[in-house]
């Protein structure tokens, strides 16, 4: 098979340069029923997230006496990838929906609320690299949304090697024939990165090379961290225009 | 008023811990915001008045709720939180000795009632003796966001005795954002929409008199009253 080359000219194959971040909209509060909601769309990811709760606990044995429980759903719609996927639950999204989960309990003051739980579902609607990143970022943008008190806010995004360069966000190509692919998730706080809440990594980079990888992930999350701030703001602007 | 910011959970807000108040989480020393909500900054203390978010139950509140269930010794009821409440049979004054629970309240019967405890385990007990608690008959209720419950109230009540006196209809608001109205059928829908225009544009300046201009537009649409001033005719065309 001849390979692929995924950079040419020092550019990548959509014309971004390493360090640059797919196109990105954020729509915070879309679904009138749920208590928080977002769409988002990750250059050609397409994810719409919905927060319920904190509300009863459904099967009762759940339940926990001292906080609430966390409930986090990642789904593929049939028609989001380019052969038809099987619907329902598989290995790959019951994996990602725990990881994502454990990547936001930290966050939510779930001592707040016992015997509750906070129920996110995040339907990926068309998919291309980085769905995990993408529903991460819309479900703590719902999350937000759906007022529950966090210590801060989740933002995540994938960093990558590919022909021997690592690249921020990389998309469909880079993902399935790079070297790397490191998704991370970081806990911002009053605009400064403070943990890190989510790392995978599926391929082989170095540590020094890893190292570079964070700091590279952190300036794309930063990014998106305003985008997630302006897409809420947006939704209330009007209260605040009229108060000034 | 004055102009609030809208803060977002994990921003900066005090470096005073003992400022904090309700909404803020403290950490390191640093009062930090933890719900979507408009910041509440003044010398003595800092909250977060939230924009979102269900109703959690806190003793004394007067809710309403719906009978979902009926037991041998008490009612459960559903008050539109995370938490199912509990009327006992002691506490509904409704009860007499020979009476069964079923022939008092029934399914799907609201009640006026107010929380008489909350255990540690968020259970939470109502009761019903109180002068202003009573099963709902007649009127209707009308469901809001339970955050902004104190804007339909306003400030020392102000909102909720100008609807009161504006239309000549009962309310009672119930602090999980149910709100019982009741009397002249045309009334109660002008304060229903009213409400809804509360709740729309709660945290807003000037709400007060928007709604009182509203209703007096809406009884003369309804012909309820003749147009006095001369620049309400002129605002019908």
């Amino acid at each position: 098979m001849e390979e692929i080359k995924l950079i040419v000219d020092g550019k990548r194959l959509d014309g971004r340069g390493f360090e640059e971040l797919r196109p990105i909209k954020i729509e915070a509060g879309v679904l009138k029923r749920a208590d928080g909601s977002c769409y988002l769309e990750m250059g050609k990811n397409k994810v719409v997230a919905a927060v319920y709760g904190p509300r009863e606990v459904h099967p009762k044995h759940l339940e926990e006496p001292d906080r609430a429980i966390v409930r986090y759903r990642y789904s593929m719609a049939p028609f989001s990838v380019e052969e038809r996927k099987r619907p329902g639950p598989d290995r790959r999204s019951i994996e990602i929906s725990k990881v994502s989960r454990e990547a936001l309990e930290p966050v939510i003051m779930k001592e707040l609320f016992p015997r509750s739980a906070i129920d996110i579902f995040v339907e990926v609607l068309q998919a291309d690299a980085g769905s995990r990143t993408a529903c991460l970022n819309a479900a703590s943008v719902a999350l937000v949304d759906a007022g529950i008190p966090m210590k801060g806010i989740v933002t995540s995004v994938a960093v990558a090697k590919v022909d021997g360069v690592l690249v921020l966000d990389p998309m469909k190509e880079e993902d399935n024939y790079g070297e790397a692919d490191i998704p991370f998730a970081f806990l911002i706080r009053n605009g400064k990165i403070e943990s890190i809440t989510l790392l995978q990594m599926d391929g082989r980079v170095t540590a020094e090379e890893l190292r570079k990888a964070l700091e590279l992930a952190k300036k794309g999350a930063m990014e998106i961290y305003k985008l997630q701030r302006e897409a809420i703001m947006k939704k209330y602007v009007k209260e605040e225009e009229v108060m000034e | 008023m004055i102009s609030r910011k809208i803060v977002l959970p994990g921003d900066l807000v005090s470096t005073n811990p003992k400022t904090a108040g309700p909404g803020t989480y403290v950490e390191g020393n640093k009062v930090y915001a933890r719900v979507l909500g408009l910041l509440d900054k003044t010398d003595t203390g800092v909250r977060i008045i939230p924009l979102k978010g269900r109703y959690i139950p806190s003793v004394g509140d007067t809710v309403i709720g719906i009978v979902r269930e009926v037991t041998a010794n008490g009612w459960i009821v559903d008050i539109n939180s995370p938490y199912i409440a509990f009327l006992p049979v002691l506490e509904n004054p409704a009860m007499k000795p020979n009476r069964k629970p079923n022939d008092v309240l029934d399914i799907g019967d609201a009640i006026i009632a107010k929380v008489m405890n909350i255990d540690p385990k968020m259970k939470v007990t109502l009761t019903m003796k109180d002068k202003l608690c009573r099963p709902i008959r007649v009127g209707r209720i009308v469901a809001i966001n339970p955050t902004r419950v104190p804007r339909v109230i306003g400030k020392k009540g102000s909102m909720i005795k100008l609807l009161k006196s504006e239309l000549d209809v009962q309310i009672i608001v119930g602090q999980n954002g149910l709100i019982w109205l009741n009397g002249d059928r045309r009334k109660v829908s002008i304060a229903e929409e009213a409400i809804y225009i509360i709740e729309q544009e709660a945290h807003t300046e000037g709400l007060t008199d928007r709604i009182t201009e509203f209703v007096k537009k809406r009884k003369v649409e309804m012909g309820l009253e003749k147009p006095e001033e001369k620049e309400v005719s002129e605002d019908q065309g």
